[in-house]
């Protein structure tokens, strides 16, 4: 079996691996009946010397709204020379060098190369590229784009830096299983009934911004349950909170203050960017007004609720976040929150009014306790919003208690052993 | 009543256990070292450290830090009898107005006692959070880094 899985699918892991586990076992079944189609590998070629600067420029923008950046850059590293951890359910998956350096990076791919990656998931040599990599999102590009996404990503500085080892332990053949069922390639449709800002959030929304695979939930295998599109999503320990009609967001968020929260980081009356979401906001501040009011647009109207719903979701949140900021009662939130938070937006140094904060209504601390801890820090050099970090300052019991008491002020049911979500996240840190 | 342990000696206060400790600290107990800056833990000027941990102390109420070991700039030497910290930023002249020093100097320590071989990177990375309004930053990642040194026995 060894052999079989090295010969078709030129794979260096062992099935052993696979074997590891039952559902490692389901997947080694599956391959074997439906097989695993190996495909041609694309000549190596010399990509063009130039390209035509309107070109490359409109490429940096997509590569903006895409966040390339996000995992094809390190903390620290050169950009888009990789060696970003992923974690996954299934393993440490590491960002690639997509640089034109030849040797290490994608410098001999052509458009042909890079075209098909982008929309079939496969390399050039024909591997298939696992899914992290969202290529089931970047499959509805027009031709156009993806081209002047290659002569941006062409015309970087080749940076030799050779790719780190993915610690999934499960053959690249596992993905042509996975794809089979799961992967529906296809441009995008635009919906002829809908505005043309409308269609052009929604192609942004559903392809390159590739926003599902933070915030629609996947099933075991990983993938995205469309039934259940934008209903919240997990990504590296985050909550990723729902878009449509269950958005937790106390008042419902509109196309205004959505473009604000995406192009700055911060929306007054609903959240502050953090955590995954920082990288998103710093690629969305550098592209046009137009594309992220596109993407505003949109996302908004995944939350099928009406005016009148919205109207009493907004005025009940607003009297709840009126009554809970008058009310002094915990030592912690008192000394530790209370000075920002409760000082009202428009005061120098005025935080969120924390009832209408969207981490303390989503169904999971953790966001919480990860901003509680680490603060929320601008990238390095950059303008942004900011919140002073408390690890060290509380002790898990107590930072347990501060959540337990915002969750209270949420108007939410109680999360359940918010004590052991505490400890995992502090797990995690160190 | 709440019960801080301070620089190794136990104090009984007398305050609102949410008052945040920079005040008993300056108000209450006369020590200080550690300094207002900006209230909302925006400049560090007040870091103190709690089981060797660098915190805000203007953010953070003393009813979190009974049971805890709390000590001060006052906790890592005198002015006669300087500690290494402290004897560091004198050597280098690290200071100009001195005002964000304190601060400065206690997030270095619970740098190097948790990492003694701290590299320029790690310094500068732990005192990220921390402003000097006079720019004199240069001297004291040199500073830090002396310290590590004279904690070490170098002279």
């Amino acid at each position: 079996m060894n052999r079989v899985f090295g010969d078709v699918c030129r794979c260096t892991h062992k099935a052993s691996y696979l074997l590891a586990s039952n559902f490692g076992a389901a997947i080694a079944a599956a391959l074997i009946l439906c097989g695993c189609a190996s495909h041609e590998s694309v000549a190596q070629a010399e990509p063009p010397k130039s390209f035509p600067r309107e070109q490359v420029a409109k490429g940096q923008e997509l590569a903006h709204l895409g966040n390339c950046l996000g995992c094809h850059t390190a903390g620290g590293g050169k950009p888009y020379a990789g060696g970003t951890p992923l974690k996954t359910p299934f393993g440490t998956i590491y960002g690639t060098n997509i640089t034109p350096d030849p040797d290490t990076g994608i410098g001999g791919w052509s458009l042909e190369a890079f075209s098909r990656a982008m929309r079939e998931g496969l390399d050039r040599e024909g591997r298939h590229l696992f899914p992290a990599f969202p290529y089931d999102h970047f499959t509805k590009l027009t031709d156009e784009d993806v081209a002047a996404l290659y002569a941006f990503i062409m015309t970087r500085e080749p940076v030799r830096q050779e790719n780190k080892r993915n610690s999934v332990p499960l053959p690249r053949a596992s993905v042509g299983f996975w794809k089979s069922r799961y992967f529906k390639p296809g441009r995008f449709e635009p919906d002829a009934k809908r505005s043309a800002e409308w269609n052009r959030g929604a192609y942004l929304v559903e392809g390159l911004a590739h926003c599902g695979a933070c915030h629609t939930p996947r099933n075991k295998l990983g993938a995205e349950e469309r039934d259940k599109a934008f209903a919240g999503g997990e990504v590296e320990g985050w909550h990723a909170p729902a878009l449509n009609a269950a958005s937790p967001s106390p008042i419902p968020w509109t196309a205004e203050s959505m473009q604000a929260y995406l192009r700055h980081g911060i929306a007054d009356q609903h959240a502050m960017s953090a955590g995954p979401m920082v990288d998103v906001v710093h690629g969305l501040s550098q592209v046009s007004e137009d594309a992220v009011r596109a993407i505003a647009a949109y996302t908004v109207s995944l939350d099928a609720r009406n005016a009148e719903e919205r109207q009493r979701a907004r005025d009940a949140a607003l009297e709840r976040a009126r009554s809970a900021v008058a009310v002094k009662g915990n030592a912690i939130y008192d000394g530790a929150c209370a000075d920002c938070h409760n000082r009202g937006r428009q005061q120098e140094g005025g935080a969120l009014e924390l009832p209408l904060g969207t981490a303390l209504t989503i169904p999971t601390p953790r966001n919480l306790a990860y901003i509680i801890r680490d603060g929320i820090v601008p990238r390095e050099g950059e303008r942004g919003g900011w919140m002073p970090a408390y690890a060290g300052a509380l002790t898990d019991q107590q930072l347990t208690e501060l959540l337990e008491y915002l969750r209270a002020l949420s108007g939410r049911p109680a999360w359940r052993d918010v004590g052991a979500e505490v400890r995992k996240t502090s797990k995690e840190q160190r | 009543m709440t019960k801080l342990d301070i620089n190794g000696r136990v104090h009984d206060v007398e305050a609102d256990p949410a008052t945040p400790l920079l005040y008993v600290l300056r108000d209450n107990l006369g020590l200080n070292g550690a300094k207002f800056g900006c209230g909302l833990g925006q400049c560090g000027a007040c870091v103190v450290m709690a089981d060797g941990e660098a915190v805000y102390s203007c953010l953070t109420p003393i009813s979190v830090l009974e049971k805890r070991k709390i000590r001060t700039l006052e906790g890592l030497g005198t002015a006669e009898k300087p500690g290494p910290m402290q004897r560091a930023f004198i050597e280098t002249q690290a200071a100009q107005c001195g005002y964000c020093i304190p601060g400065m100097m206690m997030r270095a320590q619970a740098l190097l006692e948790k990492n003694p071989g701290a590299s320029e990177e790690d310094i500068r990375r732990a005192l990220q959070p921390h402003l000097c309004r006079c720019g004199t930053h240069m001297r004291i990642v040199h500073a830090v880094a002396r310290a590590g040194e004279l904690m070490k026995g170098k002279s």
